[in-house]
């Protein structure tokens, strides 16, 4: 029998379930290894050495390399571990955040500072907000 | 006997932490969110408690996917400030309080609920941020936490997390636990977490002024109701992230007012309610209350 998901008709949303972790363990897991500061040395050294180090899927892999958080998320990543390849960038979780909206820093900024993004139209796929374009990896080969 | 005196209710968003240490509280970006707390300061000075057991989550600091407890309680004597990729924050070290948290695991347990039994662990913004809120800033080295903190940590990352009902009869559960220690303590209860918002994807940086009001007049007066919001609508109305709500909903079933899952005693004392937006990416809400 299906398991109930009533979550997946949310727009521009990826809800990170145990399928998803299922998909991403190993995604997530590199990410925790930013954690230490040896880690994050070597990983900036050599990006793609460092990824090869981890029985991650080619397509994470190429989502890591193109900090992509969308694409990250669609193969399994939580932004909460993701955060941890922004650390390691020296971004902020606001910055994070901003960069999967298709909007600048300045224009995320800005609505945040005025009270956000309204849930009118944003509650379902198919309503008429400003969150609902496909969350379609822009770098996506596959 | 020890007793549950109070709940506190706050948002632990990463960045009023980093506003913190970085001595930005009075810049005007912040000022308002700090200003919500001058009053909660003042207050945990008045009603010092001898405990304060915490209910937050871990993002991805103490937990990764090797362990994922869906209700965990540190029994250790003292937790680290984590490194969450930027550094440690600059706070006391957390002391614990293993004699009551083992007890109130030992309890809980008995009352049908599995908690999982950390002995070691560092506590990420979710732990500390409350603490810096409600105590000010402190110094590392010099300074100390004004009592000591048992970590309670919910999952509330992956899917599903435990009901609003659960972690209501959790808390009444950690009330009974609680009741039954023979020391004389004052013990606070916080919920932290939330409240609208939501850090991924193209629906990123949702928030939701009159959900999170209602939620809070709902959480004060009629936490029954709350307790059975389901998830769904959570994420629907208030953001993916805003599923930390269900943390608040611990502290509210603790509470003297609520017994056998219904509210029959003396409604709480609503001694402060605070709500900003935003911090960063969140928006903050905060009520105190204490018991009639």
């Amino acid at each position: 029998m299906a398991l109930d998901k009533p979550y997946l008709d949310i727009p521009g949303t990826i809800i990170f379930d145990a399928e998803q972790s299922r998909k991403g363990y190993w995604l997530n897991q590199f990410c925790m290894s930013l954690m230490k500061a040896e880690n994050r040395t070597r990983f900036k050294a050599d990006e793609r050495a460092y990824l090869d180090e981890w029985p991650m899927t080619e397509e994470q892999k190429q989502a890591v390399l193109a900090r992509d958080l969308n694409w990250c998320m669609a193969t399994g990543g939580n932004i909460y571990f993701l955060a941890k390849i922004g650390a390691t960038d020296g971004k902020s979780f606001q910055q994070m955040a901003g960069s999967m909206t298709g909007m600048s820093e300045e224009a995320y900024r800005n609505m945040m500072i005025n009270g956000g993004r309204s849930v009118e139209g944003n509650r379902r796929i198919g309503e008429n907000g400003d969150a609902q374009r496909p969350i379609a990896p822009k770098h996506q080969t596959s | 006997m020890a007793k549950i005196t109070a709940s506190v209710y706050t948002s632990h968003v990463p960045a009023i932490g980093a506003a913190m240490d970085l001595g930005k509280t009075e810049e005007a970006s912040w000022q308002p969110l700090f200003a919500g707390y001058e009053y909660s300061k003042q207050w945990m000075k008045d009603n010092k408690p001898d405990v304060v057991l915490l209910v937050f989550n871990d993002h991805a600091t103490a937990f990764s996917l090797d362990m994922i407890p869906t209700f965990a309680i540190g029994t250790a004597d003292q937790y680290q400030p984590a490194d969450e990729g930027w550094g440690p924050r600059p706070v006391p070290v957390v002391q614990g309080h293993s004699a009551l948290a083992s007890h109130i695991a030992h309890s809980v347990i008995q009352q049908d609920f599995d908690l999982t039994i950390v002995n070691k662990m560092d506590v990420d913004h979710g732990l500390t941020v409350p603490l810096s809120l409600m105590c000010g800033s402190l110094d590392p080295k010099t300074d100390q936490w004004p009592c000591p903190v048992i970590p309670f940590a919910v999952n509330v990352v992956q899917y599903p997390v435990p009901s609003g009902k659960r972690c209501f009869d959790l808390g009444q559960a950690i009330r009974k636990a609680v009741e039954s220690y023979d020391d004389d303590l004052n013990v606070h209860i916080w919920g932290t977490g939330g409240m609208s918002h939501q850090l991924q994807g193209p629906r990123a940086g949702l928030i939701n002024r009159d959900w999170d009001n209602a939620f809070l007049d709902k959480l004060i007066a009629d936490p029954v109701a709350a307790a059975h919001i389901p998830h769904i609508d959570y994420v629907r109305d208030a953001g993916s992230e805003g599923i930390e709500l269900v943390m608040w909903l611990i502290a509210r079933g603790a509470m003297s007012d609520i017994s056998d899952g219904k509210q029959t005693g003396i409604p709480p004392t609503l001694k402060h309610r605070f709500y900003h937006v935003p911090a960063s990416n969140t928006a903050v809400g905060h009520a105190i209350l204490e018991n009639s």
